[in-house]
């Protein structure tokens, strides 16, 4: 074992030994309480390489990734990095070793700028050993130079658009002069322009001798961009391959251990009465003369890029910030929904976009977050919770939607993000919703629960349910809507029927 | 609806149970522990017993009564991620006002100047009493709920008013010669032997209460939903505005609880009254595992941190400790708690 202060000066010694992998590990374990998260997990990474790595939720892929990141500490395992064994203590050992990892959540500081953010701890200093911000703003129009960003270095970080943050996160991690970069699913708040510029950073980081290891749900972005990829299932590794020597089906069948025949299965199913009616509703600055009607067992997919207003439409709807003009009405009868919980009282759920923030309560346990929002309206009596029932029920909920959990008493936050979406969902199903509005419902949710998801709302939509699903995912929309509406920049720019509607036509509609 | 007597027990998917202890268990063993290093200590610098006295047992009960009671309206706060500093003045304000109506009538120097009444039945003290507590709580969640300040700002302009008003209320003159059927309230009635205080009875009783509020009732529900994520809460239809204003409103109807039994236990009032008991109810809550940032936190716990609180300080009177050393070891005894809070909830995020 070598200490991390006498591997920097070997690797700024040039004398770097040879390995034909950059990132070597071996024999991994990792438990947490109750749960074998890895167990006996390989994984390498060659120079200059994007390697992909693929699993359901729950699969070990995150934990495996803090575990390079020096966030975890291994309960077993060996590492060899550029082929020298190590143990890393902390990120920030990690670091200074040249593994950096770009988080799902990003972590900048939102009032600094974009210049601190990237040099913080390591800022140049003028000779009074002051902060030299010439220097440091020099030296980021370099790094974005040489990464093709253009961003001001100068500007907050707070007033920048979600893919603008990960360039600098992106960027961050370059300045580290990192020879392991660690993306966990970049893409996934990305509008298709910015996924190609990220691509394109990520093959020119490629060149230039890095290995760059991909989590990602998406199986196009994997043959795009991954040279290879490994499988992980259930907290075991199942094996590495190059991306051109297989099948979207292979993948899906080694990520999930058995066939998954169709994905999105919408069942046809007989279409009722009008059941939502939207008038020329508009809030201001955000959207404006949004019209569309959704009948009793309709699936009305909304398809447009990220911050073209679709969720904010959802949110209109549904009471968040209320509508600033413009009529709603529900079984033909104009209705005044001024908050949450009139838009419940009218039948309406509303599945956030967001799990961590508007989703999830993380310190609640499972019971409580599946029974939150039903409270509301029933299982209470003279203010008294009838937990008896309200526990079976909610527990039959979670059994039908095959929540991965040893009981409804677990801490939510111990549970992988599809685990929690799926309670999120049972939350609203307890409400027995008429209109049911999912925003993203599959977004970072493994192979196998997004089909189960999506038969459930088939099924859902089978029982006179009228839903409005928001997706990015453009099979997803394809596959379950039987009508879809467009919309981009706060307007609705078409509407598509099932039988007329591909990928083409709806990215031209959502981009005029 | 399904039959509830199905075995609910039984695991999701046959994933191994982990096996949880309540998270009381851990703050009872620190009490425990204190407690028999007092007993210890006693018998070798004291030679007596610490436990083993009715007199003593009687007066750690009686003590801690009062922030008791403001401590458990405190917890509901903390558990939304507030906090209320006033309790302490509206206990100061609010044991004036009440005393003030539980003078006796013959008394020349009384508030209320009463020839010709008749003393008053206590009840209107207690009910006077309780509605301004109600009120002032109402006015600091109303001002939370509408101006979106922080709840420490508001309630620290209440916590200085209302000491203001306390003092105003008499131009700083203590409030005495009370009736006996209001200062019954106060005294003491021999169980088997034990002389126990009625505040004791009504901490125990409101204790009982605010725990099944908060486990059993739709209120206690939403409670825990708003500290734990306000924007979740939001989306499943929790008025946020109207559910703190409730919160405060009983937190102050605690707080006037709390300044009746003062009163009655005094058998006076004055404006000093209730200085710092904010502080030590803070305190109770924090060392019973209530996380100042919310949606943690439980009555058991409180009542259990109240207890230790009122079993260190009679501690350190027993062992003859000068009541400087007392504070500057309550104060550390708080830091302690919130280290160790801290601690168990990284450790928890960390299990994440």
């Amino acid at each position: 074992m070598v200490s991390p202060s006498t591997m920097k000066i070997v690797r700024e010694s040039g004398a770097v030994p040879g390995s034909e992998f950059v990132l070597e590990v071996s024999e991994v374990r990792k438990e947490f309480p109750g749960v074998v998260a890895l167990d006996n997990v390989k994984f390498q990474l060659r120079r200059g390489t994007v390697h992909a790595l693929m699993g359901e939720n729950g699969a070990g892929k995150s934990t495996l990734m803090k575990i390079i990141a020096g966030i975890y500490t291994p309960d077993s395992g060996t590492f060899k990095l550029r082929g020298v064994d190590i143990r890393l203590k902390s990120p920030l050992d990690a670091l200074e070793n040249g593994i950096a990892m770009i988080h799902q959540e990003l972590n900048l500081m939102g009032p600094m700028t974009v210049a601190e953010n990237i040099w913080i701890r390591r800022e140049p200093k003028n000779r009074f050993g002051l902060i030299d911000h010439a220097a440091m703003r020099r030296n980021t129009e370099d790094l974005f130079k040489r990464l093709n960003i253009d961003i001001d270095p100068m500007v907050e970080v707070g007033t920048l658009s979600v893919a603008n943050r990960q360039m600098v996160e992106i960027a961050k991690a370059v300045s580290f002069n990192s020879d392991v970069l660690i993306m966990d699913e970049p893409t996934s708040a990305l509008t298709e322009k910015e996924v190609a510029h990220l691509f394109s950073i990520i093959r020119a980081l490629r060149t230039e001798g890095k290995g760059i290891i991909y989590i990602t749900h998406k199986m196009n972005e994997l043959f795009e961009i991954a040279d290879e990829f490994s499988v992980f299932r259930d907290g075991k590794y199942i094996a590495t391959k190059p991306s051109s020597s297989v099948t979207r089906d292979d993948i899906i069948r080694m990520m999930v251990g058995r066939e998954i025949t169709q994905m999105f299965p919408k069942e046809t199913v007989p279409i009722g009465n009008v059941k939502l009616a939207v008038k020329g509703l508009g809030l201001k600055g955000v959207f404006q003369d949004v019209s569309f009607e959704v009948r009793e067992g309709e699936i009305l997919g909304i398809a447009g890029l990220v911050g073209s207003g679709r969720s904010n439409i959802a949110e209109t709807i549904f009471g968040v910030s209320p509508a600033s003009a413009g009529s709603i009405e529900i079984d033909g009868k104009p209705v005044n929904i001024k908050n949450p919980a009139i838009a419940m009282k009218h039948g309406i759920a509303f599945l956030t976009e967001d799990r961590k923030e508007t989703g999830c309560f993380l310190l609640l346990d499972i019971q409580d977050n599946t029974q939150m929002a039903v409270l509301q309206s029933r299982y209470v009596n003279y203010g008294f919770v009838q937990q008896k029932q309200l526990s079976t029920d909610s527990e039959e909920m979670a059994q039908t939607l095959r929540v991965r959990t040893p009981d409804m008493q677990e801490p939510i936050m111990n549970l992988s993000g599809g685990n929690q979406q799926k309670v999120l969902i049972a939350r609203w199903l307890l409400t027995r919703p008429r209109i049911l509005i999912l925003d993203e419902p599959t977004r970072g949710i493994d192979v196998g629960a997004k089909a189960e998801i999506h038969k459930l709302v088939s099924q859902l939509a089978g029982q006179g349910v009228a839903v409005i699903m928001i997706s990015s995912e453009m099979p997803e929309v394809l596959g379950m809507s039987d009508r879809i509406m467009v919309v981009h920049e706060g307007r609705v720019t078409g509407f598509l029927d099932r039988k007329d509607a591909d990928q083409v036509k709806i990215m031209e509609l959502a981009s005029h | 609806m399904t039959d509830t007597s199905q075995d609910s027990g039984k695991s999701l998917t046959g994933l191994t149970k982990v096996k949880r202890w309540p998270p009381e268990v851990s703050i009872l063993l620190v009490l425990l522990g204190i407690v028999l290093v007092f007993e210890v200590l006693g018998w070798i610098f004291v030679g007596q017993s610490f436990v083993a006295n009715k007199q003593r047992l009687s007066i750690i009960v009686l003590q801690v009564a009062v922030t008791g009671i403001i401590a458990i309206g405190v917890t509901q706060v903390i558990i939304t991620a507030g906090v209320d500093l006033s309790s302490g003045s509206m206990v100061g304000f609010i044991a004036m006002v009440v005393a003030s109506f539980a003078q006796v009538a013959t008394n020349e120097r009384a508030v209320f100047l009463s020839q010709g009444w008749v003393d008053l039945n206590p009840i209107w003290a207690i009910m006077v009493g309780l509605a301004l507590g109600a009120a002032l709580g109402w006015l600091n969640g109303f001002i939370i709920a509408k101006t979106k300040i922080p709840p420490f700002i508001a309630t620290l302009g209440m916590m200085v008013s209302a000491r203001g008003l306390a003092k105003w209320y008499t131009l700083g003159q203590p409030v005495a010669l009370l009736t006996d059927s209001f200062t019954w309230f106060g005294h003491s009635f021999p169980v088997l032997g034990f002389p126990v205080p009625r505040p004791v009875i009504v901490f125990l009783i409101v204790a009982v209460i605010f725990h099944i509020l908060l486990t059993y009732t739709r209120y206690g529900k939403f409670t825990y939903a708003i500290g734990a994520n306000p924007q979740a809460a939001r989306v499943s239809g929790i008025n946020i505005g109207n559910h703190l204003i409730k919160v405060y409103t009983v937190a102050g109807l605690l707080s006037g609880l709390a300044a009746v039994m003062t009163a009655a236990r005094a058998e006076s009032a004055q404006p000093g009254m209730g200085v710092g008991y904010e502080l030590d109810a803070i305190a109770s809550c924090v060392i019973g595992g209530t996380s100042l940032a919310g949606g943690v936190g439980r009555i058991t716990g409180t009542f259990i941190g109240t207890i230790i609180l009122g079993v260190v300080t009679s501690g350190f009177t027993f062992l003859q400790v000068g009541a400087y050393y007392q504070e500057i070891v309550k104060g550390i005894i708080i830091v302690a708690a919130v280290v160790i809070d801290q601690y168990r909830q990284n450790k928890r995020r960390k299990s994440a």
